[in-house]
């Protein structure tokens, strides 16, 4: 224990001008214990019942920061898909799409409450199966989903304000893909709007996080959801393609990477299904020599380290004013080092684990290319974990707009440093990219933070802050970041048609 | 002696210029009696081409432009072709149509343009809006131009339906390359005049002439063009979604074969609007 | 007066501003950190060492302040628990405390300077801090001028400052902002910035006089704890830093010294560099170390009250 003696100033020892982030305290294990009652074996949800798949295949669903297994996943092939989108069908001509809207809106705020009440063990089965921190899952995921359904209940007796002028009514069944960064929040960002406008719902959960998916159907169970409402079929690609193509759907809608959204888009080319897409992201995070340097290195690590980069709308492109740069970079590697990477379960584990090993292997790669063509590599001296799929967080300096990790979507922990002098110079570089997602601002000026809000061609735009999100909140793309928003009166839109 | 009239040489209208197609062809359109109307240029995938570049070059500063002046541009133009409306009128009936179908789809066609005129410093009042977060931020939607869209007119109503296409799009700030009728070209040779009378920036709406099986397939394809709008049939309704894929443009057709009523206001308005806009939303922080 | 926008833009311009609810939801992630064990033990003692254990009421007396002395020797009676870092008392009330502190671990510290508002001629102000240390304060925590800082008389503020090192001799000095009077995070880095270039290494900035409608928070903390590093950075001279007023709790208090663990690292962790104003903080810290020591929850009238300053 140290005890009190003079000063050191009276010892004069000259200053080495570094700080000693070491061990002198350091942080026990924090695992999260509680019980989140996964099951072993997890069935699909059809007409309001688990079911076993059609064909009796599963596939696994490891952990990815032991790389044990957690449970059997249900595959579901094109007989399941089908019999969930008749469900769909059944449901909405005989219930959901005929029930008054303030009935409709009772269930969802059922379903948040719902989820409030198991909220732990839905964070927990979260962060088992897809790595991230427990504190994410805990204090994001599964509080802002249980936020998407309730303000979307209150929507589904006020539609008719949601289009000035016309009356809308819903589509029929929709059908839903989600991927695997937030699994649960997705989910609820699909489900809430579609059932709140009336419509019923086949949805996909990713294939390497199906948990929380399947176990929401507990949830529905629970709310006593009328059968047939949400169908929840699990499965990898095909399971996707038959969703997405089945003749039942009037709408898909559609998150995940570019790649995959342009073939779902040129699958359904020959039909009417209305489609929205939530594609990937490059986005600028644009720090002005002005900017509160502390609170955008903080915007900065929460850009791109937040759910380890495992974000769409990710600040994955700094782009900072010449005149700062050193200043922010050796700020932002102070910030890195006491982040805590680590175990999921810690309470206070700040990043966690890669998704899958499919990803890990995506964000090694493009790291390694990133090394080849000469940028600068700084990565945190943490230690990883030797079992899992765990990465440093890292940082590219000296990056020109021609490399890969300049213009690729890494989806990791991946951080690239570009500079700029001027703002059209910075405005120029922000949009020199074929996403148009989102994009940060950082400075202290209010009239230049309007003018690159209006400039950047980005669906979202963070000033002084980074990765914000709520229900109410339009989210979603320009450019090849897809079309249709999520949130808000806006994202109703995109689950109407209109008369 | 009786003078000898001089006869238009038909042009397109594309980035403020009247050009013909850089190809050179031109194809005979007769009236509906069959005789020799005028040759109208045949454009080229290079004429689309060019006319995105025009579009391109525009679009910033037509969407900057403020929406009070938008809207009195729009109604300008409403005011150049009422002035004009008897030789609209008259292009229309080069394909058929009666007297006073013609007068009227002039008439509807100039209504509607009003309606947009009124709308420009609207839409943003209704589509847009603050949103109650739960942090401690200011966050607000706005809406924004998509930037260059193509539109795709259907043979029928060659006045009216180009400009119940083309209206929204400007109204809210966007480019505009527009493929005119190919069996009724005449009325969009003609609104290019009045285009080009009225105080719309050149290369904010570009009017594109010739046939539709060879320009389809570039409009679908061209990446900068960000979304298609407008009347297709079934082959070519798949054909451009299938091309659009490749740069995530948006699609939004009506089908060829089913009527439409194009006098009709319901195919005006906010929606239409709606269609050909971007919602943007920024965040901000409440501190002192 | 119209100085005060222009000097303190032209020096947030130099050293930087602060957004704040940024600064807001970093501090809140210190909140969710779980210290479990060892590591809380540690914490908890760590915090014991750095607790300026104080008594300031016109109420105080010579009885009082010999009780307060007791409990910063000998805060439990069970367990190791260390002394506390100092006492702080009234500049009547030091000659009491030298009776049983002086010669010990312990140090005595003395509010001076008109202490709370500060508002006494600048002469009454230095005679009264060489009057505490002649009668055996080690720490004098003076407060800044907070008018002369408002009406961007920034020079005025330093000067004052300046002969109060002087005034100090050997005693170390703790700078106290008042950030409740500051209101704005931007002034209270400023004011830091203009404190620390007129103190010496070692030398205390300190967020409070403890009399105001709030007093230490995790925010203010933060902004001070950054502007000591970039200060530390910029110069090599490393300043220590007293949050006081307001952290009651042991699970406060830890929150406090994982913000020093993330900004300042290691080298801030002990009592020279880091310090606690407090009162009733001191027990809680030790109900929670019985509780970590016996495993049983611990009933408050096991701990001798110490005042209730704050």
């Amino acid at each position: 224990m140290p005890a009190a003696s003079r000063p050191a100033k009276k010892t004069a020892r000259p200053s080495s001008r570094e700080l000693v982030f070491g061990d002198l305290w350091e942080f026990d294990p924090a695992p999260e214990t509680a019980d989140p009652k996964l099951k072993t074996k997890c069935d699909l949800f059809i007409h309001g019942q688990f079911v076993k798949p059609s064909a009796g295949k599963y596939f696994d669903s490891i952990n990815p920061a032991t790389e044990t297994k957690l449970a059997d996943i249900a595959l579901a092939t094109n007989t399941d898909v089908d019999l969930a989108y008749r469900s769909a069908r059944k449901a909405y001509d005989s219930v959901w799409g005929r029930m008054p809207g303030a009935e409709r809106g009772k269930y969802l705020f059922r379903i948040a409450r719902l989820l409030q009440d198991h909220a732990r063990e839905f964070a927990i089965a979260e962060t088992l199966d897809g790595g991230k921190p427990i504190k994410e899952s805990r204090d994001f995921d599964v509080p802002m989903a249980a936020a998407h359904f309730f303000y979307h209940a209150g929507w589904a007796d006020k539609l008719e304000y949601v289009s000035p002028g016309r009356s809308v009514k819903p589509l029929g069944v929709v059908g839903q893909v989600i991927p695997w960064n937030f699994p649960l929040l997705m989910l609820a960002w699909k489900l809430a709007p579609a059932l709140a406008m009336g419509n019923t719902v086949v949805i996909k959960p990713a294939e390497t996080t199906s948990i929380t998916a399947l176990k929401f159907g507990e949830i529905l169970q629970e709310a006593e959801l009328p059968p047939g409402v949400v169908n929840i079929v699990s499965g990898a690609g095909e399971t996707g393609a038959a969703v997405m193509g089945h003749p039942a759907a009037a709408k898909i809608a559609f998150t995940g990477s570019t790649e995959v959204g342009k073939i779902i888009m040129r699958s359904v080319a020959g039909t009417d299904k209305k489609v929205t897409m939530e594609l990937g992201g490059k986005a600028a995070n644009i720090v002005f020599d002005d900017a509160p340097l502390d609170q955008a290195v903080e915007g900065i690590v929460n850009g791109i380290f937040f759910n380890q980069g495992h974000v769409c709308c990710a600040g994955s492109r700094l782009l900072v004013q010449e005149s700062i740069t050193d200043a922010v970079l050796t700020k932002l590697k102070r910030r890195i080092e006491v982040l805590r990477v680590g175990d999921p379960m810690d309470k206070n584990t700040d990043l966690g684990a890669i998704n899958s090993k499919e990803q890990l292997n995506k964000i090694t790669e493009l790291v390694e290319s990133g090394v080849r063509e000469g940028a600068e590599l700084y990565q945190s001296p943490c230690r990883l974990p030797s079992k899992g799929f765990f990465f440093k967080p890292s940082v590219f300096s000296n990056v020109s707009m021609s490399h890969r990790v300049a213009r690729e979507e890494i989806f990791g922990p991946v951080l690239s440093v570009l500079t700029f002098r001027t703002v059209d110079e910075a405005i120029e570089k922000a949009n020199n990219t074929a996403y148009g997602l989102s994009a940060g601002v950082w400075t202290d000026k209010g009239s230049r933070i309007l003018k690159m809000s209006t400039e950047l061609k980005a669906g979202v735009v963070w000033a002084n802050t980074y990765n914000k999100f709520d229900p109410t909140s339009p989210f979603g793309g320009y450019k090849e970041s897809g079309f249709g928003r999520e949130g808000g009166r806006q994202g109703l839109i995109d689950y109407c048609r209109e008369e | 002696m009786s003078r000898l009239p001089i006869t238009k040489t038909p042009k397109c209208y594309v980035g403020g210029a009247f050009i013909r197609s850089e190809s050179g062809r031109v194809a005979p359109l007769h009236d509906a009696r069959g005789a020799f109307f005028a040759n109208i240029p045949q454009c080229t995938r290079k004429d689309l081409r060019n006319a995105v570049e025009a579009a391109a070059k525009a679009g910033p500063g037509w969407a900057k432009r403020s929406a009070y002046n938008r809207g009195q541009i729009l109604y300008r133009l409403a005011e150049m072709m009422e002035a004009r409306s008897a030789e609209l009128a008259e292009a229309i009936q080069i394909g058929g149509s009666t007297k006073a179908d013609a007068n009227h789809e002039v008439a509807s066609s100039i209504e509607r343009l009003i309606h947009y005129a009124g709308w420009t410093d609207k839409y943003e009042q209704l589509l847009g809006n603050v949103n109650p977060v739960a942090s401690p931020h200011f966050n607000f939607t706005v809406t924004e131009p998509m930037g260059i869209i193509g539109v795709l007119t259907p043979e029928e109503a060659p006045l009216l339906a180009l400009i119940t296409l083309i209206a929204p799009a400007i109204t809210c700030g966007n480019t505009v390359i527009a493929l005119a009728s190919e069996s009724q070209p005449y009325p969009a040779i003609v609104l290019g005049e009045m285009l080009a009378t009225s105080d719309l920036p050149g290369g904010v709406v570009n009017l594109l002439t010739g046939q539709r099986s060879e320009l389809v397939p570039t409009f679908a394809s061209h990446t900068h063009l960000r979304a298609i709008s407008g009347v297709a049939n079934a082959d070519e309704r798949k054909e451009i979604r299938l091309a659009a894929a490749d740069s995530v443009k948006r699609v939004n057709l009506r089908k060829a074969e089913d009527p439409t009523d194009w006098p009709s206001p319901k195919l005006q308005g906010l929606s239409a609007i709606r269609e050909l806009i971007e919602f943007k939303t920024t965040w901000h922080p409440i501190g002192a | 007066m119209s100085a005060a926008p222009q000097a303190l833009r032209r020096l947030l311009s130099e050293i930087g501003t602060v957004d704040q609810v940024g600064i807001e939801e970093r501090v809140a992630k210190y909140t969710t950190r779980s210290i479990k064990k060892k590591s809380k033990l540690f914490g908890l003692n760590l915090a014991v060492s750095m607790v300026d254990l104080t008594t300031l009421e016109g109420k105080d007396t010579p009885g009082k302040v010999a009780s307060l002395c007791q409990k910063a020797l000998l805060p439990h009676d069970q367990g190791d628990v260390p002394t506390v870092a100092a006492v702080c008392v009234y500049p009547a009330m030091v000659k009491h405390a030298a009776k049983y502190v002086k010669g010990t671990p312990v140090r005595i510290a003395s509010v001076a300077t008109a202490f709370p508002s500060g508002q006494a001629p600048l002469k009454t102000r230095l005679a009264e801090v060489r009057a505490a240390v002649a009668d055996g304060a080690d720490e004098i925590d003076m407060v800044i001028n907070r008018g002369a800082f408002l009406s961007g008389q920034f020079s005025l503020m330093q000067d004052e400052i300046a002969q109060v090192v002087e005034a100090c001799g050997n005693a170390t000095l703790k700078v106290i902002l008042e950030t409740s009077e500051l209101e704005t995070y931007d002034n209270i880095r400023a004011a830091s910035f203009l404190a620390m270039r007129v103190i010496r290494p070692g030398d205390f900035i300190k967020t409070s006089t403890g009399k105001t409608s709030s007093n230490a928070t995790l925010g203010n903390n933060q902004v001070m704890l950054d502007a000591i590093r970039d200060f530390f950075l910029e110069t090599g001279t490393a300043i220590a830093m007293k949050p006081a007023g307001g952290i009651r709790t042991a699970k406060q208090a830890l929150h406090f010294l994982i913000a020093v663990k993330e900004t300042l690292g290691d080298e801030w962790l002990n009592n020279q560099r880091y310090r606690f104003g407090a009162s009733s903080l001191l027990n809680d810290l030790l109900r929670q170390l019985e509780k970590e020591r016996t495993g049983a929850y611990q009933a408050p009238y096991y701990f001798s009250e110490a005042a209730e300053a704050y």
